[in-house]
């Protein structure tokens, strides 16, 4: 599974019209089929990128995807600042290992 | 502490991703983990960096189905250990990234300039036609590569 497809598949669970229809963590593993590690890991993605939204709801998580997610502009800005995030905590993590 | 920033004035003509954090290690470490292509490698990605302006060289993810995974880049400006600039040219978009290193009391403090982004350049509308997919699908694989 990608990113993507978990999109698609939070994208299928939306509809424009209706409120706000959300799906947990638990249902998003069912449909696809694969460990909610997993899931989480992706979703976790996918909020540092902004293209999921989330609500706390008693014990759990509901995510949709970000309207703005579906449509085919590509956020640059979005998707270099998640990664630059990424690599300076792996940079952090080399310092510590390198000889001084 | 990470404080990244989105100028977001609808005026700007470039657009810029900043990324600015104070390591507690000289600038002499910091400069080593930027510009040996083996430490660079072990943070950024594969890559056949060498220390000299002008000079061409790649960083290598894996292949994706719409990507070869390579992203091009010219040493634009070097200047142990205090700035390092390169080109950083890939999926249609040609942008710049700059390091400013200051020593601070106790450590280095790191300034990431990625800067492109803007309306100006005509490259960075042609993510539109590329679709959101392949880039979800890039950004997967490149932290991803965190866990390997």
């Amino acid at each position: 599974m990608t990113d993507a497809d978990l999109l698609h598949l939070l994208r299928d669970c939306y509809t424009p019209t209706g409120p706000n229809i959300v799906a947990a963590v638990h249902a998003l593993t069912l449909h696809a089929g694969v460990s909610q590690p997993a899931v989480s890991k992706h979703l976790t993605i996918l909020k540092r990128a902004k293209l999921v939204r989330h609500r706390r709801d008693g014990r759990e998580t509901h995510y949709r995807a970000h309207p703005d997610a579906l449509t085919p502009m590509v956020d640059w800005l979005r998707i270099y600042n998640a990664f630059w995030r990424d690599r300076f905590d792996r940079l952090d993590a080399l310092l510590e290992r390198m000889d001084p | 502490m990470t404080k990244p920033t989105i100028p977001t004035e609808s005026t700007a003509t470039t657009q810029t991703v900043v990324l600015e954090r104070t390591f507690p290690h000289p600038p002499e470490k910091l400069w080593r983990a930027l510009t040996q292509s083996r430490l660079l490698a072990q943070w950024l990605m594969n890559n056949d960096f060498e220390p000299e302006a002008n000079r061409p060289f790649q960083f290598r993810a894996d292949p994706l189905p719409q990507w070869d995974g390579i992203i091009d880049c010219e040493v634009l400006l070097i200047d142990p250990p205090h700035s390092l600039s390169y080109t950083w040219n890939a999926l249609g978009l040609d942008s710049v990234v700059l390091f400013s290193l200051t020593p601070v009391p106790g450590g280095t403090h790191l300034r990431m300039e990625h800067s492109g982004f803007g309306p100006d350049n005509p490259a960075a509308y042609k993510g539109a036609t590329y679709g959101w997919q392949k880039f979800l699908g890039n950004l997967d694989r490149l932290l991803a590569e965190d866990t390997q």
